[in-house]
């Protein structure tokens, strides 16, 4: 029996394809698959709000830029690393993120809670050349992201799409997309007052890269990195004690 | 190339080439004012290029019927080509990229040329250029021969190969421009994504269909590995890149995947994308070459066929290891790290059965050092997944992770098991195809194994302190029980090993350049006249030439 | 479908089992069929043959 079959399946090679996918599939199947169903994948956090347009565009530089090469956003169970960059993260936390950016390497440090760290005029002067702040550093310059205005008036279609994707975003704040960017960037703006309307009045609302006469990509950038970590309080609240990582002594 | 096809089927190919065209034009027009339009204008010059081509020979003799009783070797003569080009340009990315590590200003104070763009062109050009390449090309080679049959298109092997190539163009100009999905090992967006499918849907038919044609019984295993590569590959590609673009006219989109989720089936992609894009094809490639060269049937077959299900298996539970102690349910990373460790079974019953196999011809091994770059492919190829099963283990993985270990644990994969087994399946492949009597230069031959041998040990031995020294600064407490580190410290520690590990990808990359000429030098070489030397490997000859 | 992670233990501790163990089984079996033998033996042999054209 056994032998007939598996003669018929090579017989034919499209027994052979049928044999393949049912071996591989079921691996991907069940790790995946219960990812979408058990409740306990992701934590509830009321609190959580969703990017800014101006944060969302600066997320987007961060991708162009490959930024996650070296960089990750994913502070482990490990008390060395909780120690180091604070609170382990949680899944709640990167719930908006499309594609997620937990990274796989660290040539620079984790960025998971870089947010309010280090102030908006530090980060301006590490882009522009790193070593000017961190002598040993082997980070690129990005100096001409502060010469490049921000491409804002097609963000409305980039807060649809991820609206169309799952992530709440109202009508109210599709439609003011670009005027946000632009308000976010510009404290002293017409535009300013309705970033804190629709996004909270926490929202960080300044010129990021201390130039008030453009909104660049080195605004977008900075504003995005000072929220790293800070869309949530839930990481800070009821977490377990983290691991401790095996003794390198022993 | 064009004296192959009849005139229907050129006209086919001016047919498609003129629809790509059209595609290219209207990526174009409705991307003018967004990097997607670049695109269009190189999807335009692409397909124009080829439309030269084809027009320029439209009206050369059409092939005569006899063209069915033979081999159709033009596309994998082509693949090699390609392939070798793609060699060189990734590994000089590469060996650029670890430069700029050691020496951040070699990016020029240039937008393209930031390591975070560059690293996707060394990534994209190694793995998909030069190992995609040579996986088309020698699975072409290998189906046929253990199939004793033409392969079963004349347009499609065609179309299958510039496809993927216009696929590769356009992920590696996207990243100079900024265009990625940030998504490791799956950067392109979703316009270069559809068009793959198409071209792995048409490789997987004309697969499938010339194992279908057919005249031995027997499906060679060989072939199992290579359908699985291709099978797989196509299931992983597109359920990881399943996106929503901002508009027809944006190159950027967004994936359906949110965070979590996304996380396990990106890894869940990246990590198969090793077993079956960089593991399975190769080891079909391993399990004809090798017995080829070494003129010697392999060990066991029925070994071959019991790890190939476990590999097929397993593979795919073990993605999750890439996230352990991260935000992922604990039971996932359980399951990962479980598979991983009884995936060490089927790939060491590999790794044994090819070295079993040359049991009784080492003199070959050390005379031929063609025979002798599969040989020690097979080595890394134990050693490095040894390794992984261990790496995945989750106490060695909080160490390892985020560490340059992981990357020379890579790079022990990528550069001692797929580049060596690619390099030693191509001095066989080169010859035969060509009809000549050997490779141009056996010396050659075995500097080239040199190069790449110490290339790959300097890289490999500089990565694995550099990777422990820096997983082991992060975690080191003082008396006080503060950490003794800060990252810089640890940053400060890395320099020797990253200026050791440019130099080691230096070696290798020369390397590659000596293979190039090799390969050039037996083209442009004599054919061999005589009838007798047709598919046959040149062992002894080659064993004499090097002596 | 309610899906939590203890049906899914149970789950993978029954029918996963019984799925691999028999995958296993059936590739064990095949691999060492006596009569399979032959065509494996014809198979490792073959792609040593010296022709270069297919076969009609």
């Amino acid at each position: 029996m056994s032998e007939l079959l598996h003669r018929k399946l090579e017989r034919s090679a499209i027994g052979l394809v049928l044999a393949i996918i049912a071996a591989a599939s079921v691996g991907g199947i069940v790790e995946i698959a219960p990812l979408f169903t058990i409740d306990g994948t992701v934590e509830e956090a009321p609190d959580m709000r969703v990017y800014t347009p101006l944060e969302l565009a600066g997320r987007n530089i961060y991708i162009r830029e490959g930024c996650y090469a070296c960089h990750s956003q994913m502070i482990r169970t490990l008390r060395d690393e909780v120690e180091r960059y604070g609170p382990y993260s949680l899944a709640v936390e990167s719930q908006y993120d499309r594609p997620m950016l937990w990274g796989s390497k660290r040539t620079g440090p984790d960025l998971a809670r870089v947010g309010g760290k280090y102030s908006d005029f530090w980060h301006v002067a590490h882009l522009s050349n790193p070593r000017d702040v961190v002598p040993e550093s082997n980070m690129p310059a990005y100096a001409w992201l502060a010469r490049t205005p921000l491409r804002m008036e097609d963000l409305p279609r980039h807060l649809e799409a991820q609206r169309a994707l799952g992530v709440p975003y109202t009508e109210e704040m599709i439609e003011n997309a670009a005027r946000d960017a632009y308000g976010q960037a510009m404290p002293d703006g017409d535009f300013a007052t309705g970033v804190s309307e629709r996004y909270g009045e926490a929202t960080q609302v300044r010129a990021f890269d201390g130039v008030t006469t453009q909104v660049t990509e080195m605004d977008a950038l900075v504003a995005y990195l000072q929220i790293l970590g800070r869309l949530t309080v839930a990481a800070y609240q009821d977490t377990a004690a983290p691991e401790k990582a095996p003794d390198p002594a022993n | 190339m064009i004296g192959q096809l009849t005139s229907g089927e050129r006209q086919s190919a001016v047919v498609i080439l003129l629809i790509v065209a059209m595609v290219g034009l209207s990526m174009a027009a409705l991307g003018r004012t967004d990097p997607l339009g670049v695109h269009g204008v190189i999807v335009m010059l692409f397909s124009g290029g080829l439309l030269y081509v084809v027009l320029s020979s439209f009206y050369a003799p059409a092939p005569t019927e006899e063209r069915e009783a033979s081999y159709y070797d033009d596309p994998i003569k082509i693949g090699i080509v390609l392939s070798m080009g793609w060699a060189v340009f990734g590994m000089l990315m590469g060996v650029w990229v670890a430069s700029q590590l050691a020496w951040p200003d070699l990016a020029f104070d240039a937008a393209w040329s930031s390591f975070g763009r560059l690293r996707p062109t060394h990534t994209t050009g190694v793995i998909f250029g030069f190992g995609g390449n040579a996986l088309i090309a020698t699975s072409f080679h290998v189906v046929q021969r253990t199939s004793r049959a033409r392969l079963a298109g004349q347009l499609s092997p065609w179309f299958v190969l510039f496809g993927f190539n216009l696929f590769c163009i356009l992920a590696v100009t996207g990243y100079f421009m900024g265009i990625t999905q940030s998504k490791e090992y799956a950067e392109p967006e979703w316009y270069a994504d559809l068009w793959l499918v198409v071209v792995w849907v048409t490789y997987f038919i004309l697969y499938i269909r010339t194992i279908a044609r057919r005249k031995e019984p027997h499906i060679y295993v060989a072939n199992w590995y290579f359908m699985a590569f291709i099978l797989v590959v196509a299931i992983l590609h597109i359920v990881n890149n399943l996106t929503l673009p901002v508009s027809w006219g944006h190159a950027k989109s967004y994936t359906v995947w949110p965070g979590v989720q996304d996380a396990m089936v990106q890894w869940w992609y990246g990590h198969n994308a090793v077993a079956f894009f960089l593991t399975a094809g190769f080891l079909g490639m391993l399990y004809y070459y090798l017995p080829v060269r070494a003129q010697r049937p392999i060990f066991s077959y029925r070994l071959s066929i019991l790890s190939f299900w476990g590999i097929t298996f397993f593979y795919m539970w073990a993605g999750s290891h890439h996230l352990h102690y991260t935000a992922l349910p604990h039971w996932v990373q359980t399951l990962g790290m479980t598979f991983s460790v009884m995936l060490l079974v089927p790939s060491w019953a590999s790794a044994g059965n090819a070295l079993l196999t040359l049991n009784g011809a080492w003199h070959k091994v050390r005379d031929d050092a063609t025979l002798r770059f599969m040989m020690v492919a097979a080595v890394f190829y134990g050693l490095s997944t040894f390794e992984g099963s261990f790496m995945a283990i989750r106490p060695v993985n909080s160490l390892s992770h985020y560490t340059d270990w992981t990357v020379g644990h890579v790079h022990a994969g990528a550069l001692g098991w797929v580049a060596l087994i690619t390099f030693g399946s191509f001095y066989t492949l080169v010859p035969a195809l060509w009809k000549r009597e050997a490779m141009y230069s056996a010396r050659l031959i075995e500097v080239h194994f040199w190069l790449a041998l110490a290339g790959t040990l300097i890289y490999v031995f500089a990565m694995w302190n550099s990777g422990i020294i820096q997983g082991l600064m992060w975690r080191t407490y003082t008396e006080e029980g503060t950490l003794a580190y800060s990252f810089v410290d640890s940053l400060v520690a890395m320099y020797p090993y990253y200026i050791a590990r440019a130099f080691g990808g230096l070696l290798f990359l020369i390397g590659a350049v000596v293979c190039c000429y090799n390969i050039w030098m037996t083209v442009r070489a004599k054919p061999v006249t005589s009838s007798r030397s047709g598919d046959v490997p040149v062992v002894s000859v080659a064993s004499v030439a090097g002596e | 479908m309610d899906f939590d992670y203890d049906t899914l233990v149970a789950f993978s501790k029954s029918w996963g089992l019984l799925y691999l163990f028999a995958f296993f089984l059936a590739v064990v079996v095949y691999a060492f069929w006596p009569s399979n033998k032959n065509r494996f033996d014809r198979a490792k042999k073959s792609i040593l043959d010296q022709d270069d054209k297919p076969w009609k």
